[in-house]
């Protein structure tokens, strides 16, 4: 068994190579650079230093958003092409639950992965360990920071914050909840794509064919459309 | 015995996804294009990210198709040509990735593809080139005389100076309250009118082979508006035909220019707008009779966007040894010149 991982749906491009029980190799880097440009090229290097072959591949796990719409859509083309192409298995996995993944195994209370999505606004879910698996507590989502923050000040628990992203939110978490926030180390922000193999190990295999980014959002064009059509 | 050239073409620069296997350069093996026009027809024209997104839901089911039509395995082919540009960057996006993907997996040569290249070589699929040629690239982002003296080889000169002609047809469809894409509906009603309403005919310098139709349009916009303040009626049959009049006049007869200096064998017709029926008819009646030009003129299915076209430019750059490495960008203002090899 060897999976490839691939998620580029934020600034940080992560591969990883996992077989069996062990994490044969992983690429991270949190740069604004251009993914199309690097993606293949870090999954065609990974794979030669770990002495892999395409052919010896039997899963593509791939981030699925949200997060850069256009970021998103190479990770998933690659990976759909690639799983078609091998004719072995595709899995997506939310590109949130990859943060919330790593650092909630040791953490006893809620993770809420944080990508800004500008004006205020944030894409995240709440996500919790329960007897050792991570399980969703809220649905991937867009929505108000603020509003968030007040929402997540009802609940007794921690509230574990975590995202390269929480740098421009950080201080408006800390007004509105105080104490019952939690903030990741700085060392914890890439998401993982050893932990994005690992969530989709055992997950059964999509339809490569109807496979398709997790956006949240309607393409704006879209929304505008539906909303002009619902006035009539 | 040679053994054939296998090509798979992968286009996805504006809204077709398209995908197709050439033998040799010239036999159309497998042929899919799935087009989204439907989708963006409620907006009045090509909304980009969702052509994107409509990209992503089509490529592997018609990459499945083409293989399925070809009937062969990933083993045959010799190469995977993909258009880098110029279109839509995220469009082009998926193609470009889609492309990368399948050469790493199945550690298959890369070839990138300029897009007009693609137009251009879809008469290749017709008959065989014969240099020097000049093709007249008429479609919704481009209008361009490209002079080529030899396979791989690309010359532009005359190019628009602002609106592409597919363009103008669009805008004019418009200003007559007709659906998008409006070019064709333009077409079929210049066929019913007259060319009665005089419009200017944009020649620039003595000379040049540049072309413009943003004074045209504007032409044909103050003609509509300028009725509607009087109170008259203008018979929008006849003003299509006029405006198609003048757009076909420039086109024909900076072509024939073009034809006699450079002294060429062939002019080809490439591009979307080649499906135009006037434009057809005109070229035809003017280069019909003169024995020592062939005009060559694609079927519609090969003038509007394929991957035959790029399967076919592709091969021909494949055998000048022409590749892509594993970080192939989308290129949206990819020039042809630059693309010369
Ligand atoms: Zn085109």
């Amino acid at each position: 068994m060897t999976i490839l991982a691939i998620d580029t749906s934020n600034n940080a491009l992560g591969v990883a190579l996992f077989d069996e029980d062990r994490v044969l190799g992983e690429y991270i880097t949190n740069m604004k650079k251009n993914h199309s440009v690097r993606i293949m090229p870090a999954i065609h290097t990974l794979l030669k230093d770990c002495d892999r072959a395409p052919a010896d591949l039997t899963r593509i796990v791939v981030a699925k958003g949200p997060g850069s719409y256009t970021g998103v859509r190479i990770g998933v083309t690659i990976a759909k092409t690639l799983a078609w192409a091998l004719n072995i298995p595709l899995v997506g996995v939310s590109s949130l639950e990859i943060l919330a993944s790593g650092v909630g195994r040791y953490f006893n209370g809620y993770i809420s992965p944080i990508f800004d999505a500008r004006r205020g606004q944030v894409y995240t879910g709440l996500y919790q360990y329960e007897n050792g698996s991570i399980t969703t507590v809220e649905q991937d989502k867009l929505v108000m920071l603020a509003d968030w923050a007040e929402k997540l000040k009802t609940s007794i628990k921690p509230i574990l914050f975590i995202g390269n992203d929480l740098a421009i939110h950080q201080e408006a978490i800390q007004t509105i909840m105080g104490s019952q926030a939690v903030f990741a180390a700085v060392t914890e922000h890439n998401p993982r794509p050893s932990e994005l193999a690992i969530l989709g190990k055992n997950q059964p295999g999509e339809d490569i064919h109807s496979f398709v980014p997790n956006y949240i959002r309607l393409a704006e064009a879209e929304a505008k459309w539906l909303e002009a059509k619902g006035q009539m | 015995m040679k053994k054939d050239l296998l090509i798979m073409g992968i286009e996805t620069s504006c809204d077709e996804t398209a995908v197709a296997i050439i033998k040799n350069g010239r036999e159309v093996v497998a042929n899919v294009v799935a087009s989204q026009i439907e989708s963006h027809k409620r907006f009045g024209g090509v909304v980009p990210e969702i052509a994107s997104r409509h990209h992503v839901e089509q490529i592997t089911i018609v990459l499945e198709e083409a293989m399925n039509q070809a009937g062969i395995r990933y083993q045959e082919l010799d190469g995977i040509a993909v258009t880098e540009g110029p279109g839509l960057v995220g469009a082009l996006l998926i193609g470009v990735n889609a492309a990368k993907a399948l050469a790493f997996a199945h550690n298959l040569p890369l070839v990138p593809v300029h897009h007009i290249a693609g137009h251009i070589y879809a008469n290749r699929l017709v008959t065989e080139m014969k240099f020097p040629l000049l093709a007249l690239v008429v479609s919704g982002g481009h209008t361009e005389l490209v002079y080529m003296k030899e396979h791989g080889h690309f010359e532009v000169i005359g190019e628009t100076r602002d609106d592409a002609a597919g363009e103008a047809y669009d805008k004019v469809a418009r200003t007559l309250n007709m659906p998008y894409p409006g070019g064709p509906h333009v077409d079929r009603l210049a066929h019913v009118g007259n060319p009665t309403i005089d419009l200017p005919r944009a020649w620039l310098e003595e000379g040049s082979y540049d072309f413009s139709f943003s004074g045209l349009k504007s032409a044909v916009i103050n003609t509509v508006h300028n009725a509607e303040q009087r109170g008259e009626v203008i018979q929008p049959e006849d003003l299509a035909a006029s405006f198609q009049a003048s757009v076909i006049e420039v086109l024909v007869k900076k072509a024939e220019r073009a034809v006699d200096e450079y002294g060429v064998k062939q002019l080809l017709l490439a591009g979307g707008v080649a499906a135009n029926k006037g434009l057809r008819k005109a070229l035809e009646e003017t280069f019909g009779d003169k024995a020592d030009v062939e005009l060559v003129i694609p079927p519609l299915s090969l003038c509007t966007d394929n991957a035959a076209m790029i399967a076919a430019a592709g091969t021909v750059m494949f055998e000048r040894g022409k590749r892509a490495e594993l970080s192939l960008n989308a290129n949206p203002g990819l020039d042809i010149e630059k693309y010369n090899d």
